[in-house]
């Protein structure tokens, strides 16, 4: 069955006398850009393993030198990027020098191999090694992986893989990115991503609303687009126009040039057409971060992770380091609203000291709520902490718990809460048994916030940081939408707030119609604020609840966005 | 032969750039220098793929072992590098 997250069309229209393809995907923001294009490269086959025609002598020189020469390059490219990325490129530079694997390619050779497989199977062995180490030596399997493909795309004289670096600007064009290759971008130089695989919570899709880069992700076709060609890239209407003519060329960069000039974003309070208050908050993951989320509007912060106090240590930080922490961010938001969500552990973010077993579906496992409730401690140290650092400042200190999937873990964790001091005490909502008891959860909690990432996730069943079923994870769904109504339903009429705080609030078109479903606040990166606040300023509550009548009808994610979209360019839309 | 032992201080123990920082130095001293991990089979302290592959922890205790002149001062230094926190520096 074809997935409809990734559904996309290939249209070719005639114009005077050429033809123009347009590819279609999921736009991420508003952007524009023109440029010409540049593939990522193909990872490389593996090497034959065919008895070589040359002398092991001959193998052998030709391997040190491949090796010596990929780790000069990567040397010199570690040079160039500076910061973290030095570090890393600096290890790979040794991995290609190492004198074990020399010694391993040697043996290798002497077997009748040819350099090329006698590279590919020493870093291959070593690969597996770490993989089979698990956790951090596991990730640092893919570092291996790249140094291999460099070393085998020397000796083959062919391009090395990874992210091109050409001395122009370029529209990057690749199946899909992965957080390795987005570490070493240059955003100097990237005018847009384009790729043809992943939907809009894809790593790509997260950076590029992060980074405010240009993309249209899950683009059906471009890999068919050739090196130079210039295409114009359309994160509105989530289109990629190759070839185009020399009008749209120049209509596309006189809008570019009129935007540029335009003043700065609309800020001020997020509010729909007829004045119904839509806060738009910021999404954060430490306190310095604060003062450019302000810059950008943020009305307060709607998602605080507080992860990052805890990921480099072996035993939770203490009371008074926290409440050092949390008085920082709290400060920022002087009288603003500050949403903080207690440790999230688990899953995607193992901590050793919550949770150290091995378990064969860690989304399903001791993660969020659960993890924290086996180590009651920590939580009790991170309640009291906040609501110290409350006790001090001015800002509106509101506390919510991770995957919270009963209405009993909601009452433990609001009374807990509560004991130790704390007014406004909610719970995200996550897991789709939460949000089918909305009406019981919210009887308790004081507020719910939807995490529509995870929620998609395990509505859809598929794991969110799995390639192969990236498809399944649009917000869009109907399914997933008709568990946000579920909730928003509930908010209206227990009088409670229901924010989103998922990067479904960042795409401007849902934000609208999450408001439709009884959503009355949207938490995002900074970067995506501005969009989202000009587009809701665009329809009424009505409008937006008319959208989302539309997207709960529609069968699919790719059918409800298209629905959508055609109301809102409809004669009745304004 | 000379031999030193050394406790792995940095806090998560010998994995990429601790490691890489190790066999650098090992590299500069010019001494083939050998590490060995519990009983298990000695490695080349030069490598970086050998010393990651012994899945080195904080707390793990380690034998670096060298012949030759110099090999007295090169260990000693080696050892209090791997008794440092070197994820802090």
């Amino acid at each position: 069955m074809r997935s409809d997250a990734v559904q996309t069309s290939v249209q070719t229209a005639a114009t005077t006398s050429e033809r123009v393809t347009v590819l279609t995907g999921a736009g991420i923001g508003r952007g524009l850009a023109v440029g010409p294009v540049l593939r990522m490269p193909e990872p490389l086959p593996e090497p034959e393993s065919t008895p070589s025609r040359l002398t092991p002598a001959a193998e052998l020189e030709r391997a040190s030198a491949a090796l010596g020469a990929t780790a000069a390059d990567i040397r010199a490219r570690g040079e160039r990027a500076g910061g973290a990325a030095h570090d890393v490129l600096e290890a790979q530079a040794f991995m290609a020098e190492d004198p074990t694997l020399a010694d391993d390619v040697e043996v290798r050779v002497g077997g009748g191999l040819t350099a090329e497989r006698a590279v590919f199977e020493a870093f291959a062995g070593f690969r597996d090694l770490l993989v089979s180490m698990g956790g951090y030596m596991a990730e640092r399997a893919t570092d291996l992986n790249d140094v291999s493909q460099r070393v085998v795309a020397h000796l083959q004289g062919v391009a090395a893989p990874g992210i091109p670096d050409p001395d122009f600007a370029f529209v990057l064009v690749a199946s899909d990115l992965a957080p390795a290759d987005t570490a070493l971008l240059d955003l100097d130089k990237v005018l847009a991503l384009v790729t043809s695989e992943g939907g809009p919570t894809s790593h790509t899709a997260i950076l590029a609303r992060d980074k405010a880069i240009v993309a249209v992700v899950g683009a059906a076709g471009s890999l068919q687009l050739s090196d130079g060609e210039t295409v114009i890239v359309d994160a509105s209407t989530g289109t990629v126009t190759a070839s185009p003519s020399e009008d749209e060329v120049s209509a596309a960069e006189a809008t570019l040039a009129e935007r540029k000039a335009r003043p700065v974003a609309p800020t001020g309070a997020g509010r729909l057409a007829d004045g119904t208050l839509i806060p738009l908050l910021a999404n954060l993951g430490s306190a310095d971060a604060a003062a450019d989320a302000v810059a950008k509007g943020a009305e307060g912060v709607g998602l605080f992770r507080t992860e990052f106090l805890f990921l480099d240590a072996t035993s939770a930080p203490t009371v008074e380091a926290q409440q050092e922490q949390y008085t920082k961010l709290l400060a920022a938001f002087g009288g603003k609203k500050v949403v903080v969500r207690a440790l999230d552990a688990g899953a995607d973010k193992p901590l050793s000291f919550l949770n150290d077993s091995d378990e064969e579906n860690p989304a399903l496992g001791l993660r969020g709520l659960r993890a924290l409730r086996a180590n009651e401690q920590v939580l009790r140290d991170q309640l009291t902490a906040l609501a110290n650092a409350a006790a001090v400042t001015e800002a509106d200190l509101w506390v919510m718990a991770p995957m919270v999937s009963t209405v009993e873990e909601t009452r433990y964790f609001t009374s807990l809460g509560r004991e130790l001091g704390l007014n406004t005490l909610g719970v995200m909502v996550e897991v789709p048994s939460a949000a089918l008891l909305a009406d019981r959860i919210l009887a308790d909690a004081d507020f719910a916030s939807i995490g529509t990432n995870d929620l998609t996730q395990y509505t859809l069943a598929a794991d969110r940081l799995l390639g192969s079923v990236a498809a399944f994870q649009d917000p869009w769904h109907p399914a997933v939408l008709r568990l946000v109504g579920e909730v928003g339903r509930a908010g209206v009429a227990l009088g409670k707030p229901v924010g989103v705080c998922g990067e479904a609030a960042a795409d401007p078109l849902l934000a609208v119609v999450l408001t439709g479903l009884g959503v009355t606040s949207l938490s995002m990166s900074p970067a995506a604020l501005a969009d989202v606040r000009a587009e809701l300023a665009l329809y009424t509550l009505e409008q937006a609840q008319t959208f989302a009548g539309l997207a709960l009808a529609a069968n699919s994610a790719f059918e409800a966005r298209a629905a959508v979209l055609e109301a809102t360019t409809a004669p009745s839309a304004p | 032969m000379t031999e030193r032992t050394a406790t792995i201080a940095s806090s998560h123990g010998l994995h990429a750039r601790p490691a890489s920082l190790f066999t650098q130095a090992v590299a500069k001293s010019g001494v083939k220098v050998n590490l060995t991990k519990a009983e298990g089979k000695p490695v080349n302290a030069a490598s970086i793929l050998g010393i990651i592959s012994l899945g080195i922890q904080s707390g793990d205790t380690v034998t670096l072992s060298a012949e030759g002149d110099n090999a007295e001062t090169v260990l000693d230094e080696l050892a209090a590098m791997l008794e440092r926190d070197l994820d802090a520096e």
